[in-house]
């Protein structure tokens, strides 16, 4: 499997599903 | 408004956004600007003369950052960085900065001295040492992302 941080698309989706994942965490568990 | 938190923001966000405009320049311009150069025999221009200051400016901003941050928390730093209830936010934030600043100075700056030839190194240590900086440079600009939404929604915000 390609790494998806060798492309700056990969990249910007990478941080976009983590932003996604780390705000449900927080909602859900944190808060 | 109180003087020092006050000051520590400022600090904050100035160096914050010289922080992370210098590594999506790297990221976005830098990375494949060099490859065009490289490919046409220009690639010394950058990497003697943009590189290095760049990387001065990157690395220092990234601590600047951390400490004003650290300060601008105060009271707050040890309820944010154990995730309390109500700081797990900014908490979360200030977590991600924490793992890029350790990125900047564990991993990208040591390799990118090896690539500039600012430390002796192989061929072959130079080909490691810039795939090490170019996944850890990426990884701080994904990291950046959630690090910043936490950082401007993070401060007392009930999610």
């Amino acid at each position: 499997m390609k790494n998806p941080l060798d492309s700056l698309w990969g990249t910007v989706i990478s941080g976009l599903v983590l932003t996604v994942i780390l705000y449900e965490i927080v909602k859900n568990f944190l808060n | 408004m109180e003087l020092v938190p006050a000051l520590a923001r400022w600090v904050h966000l100035l160096a914050g956004v010289m922080w992370i405009g210098l590594l999506y320049y790297f990221n976005f311009v830098q990375a494949d600007a060099m490859k065009a150069a490289t490919a046409d025999g220009t690639a010394a221009g950058i990497s003697k003369h943009v590189a290095p200051r760049a990387l001065f400016f990157f690395r220092w901003s990234a601590v600047v950052t951390w400490l004003a941050g650290a300060t601008l928390l105060g009271a707050y730093f040890v309820p944010a960085f154990t995730l309390s209830k109500g700081y797990a936010g900014i908490g979360v934030g200030a977590w991600l900065g924490t793992i890029m600043l350790l990125n900047v100075w564990g991993i990208i700056w040591p390799n990118q001295k090896k690539i500039l030839g600012l430390k002796p190194a192989t061929d072959e240590e130079k080909a490691k040492a810039r795939r090490a900086a170019f996944l850890a440079s990426r990884t701080n600009t994904m990291l950046s992302m959630p690090m910043l939404f936490f950082m401007a929604t993070g401060w007392h915000h009930a999610f």
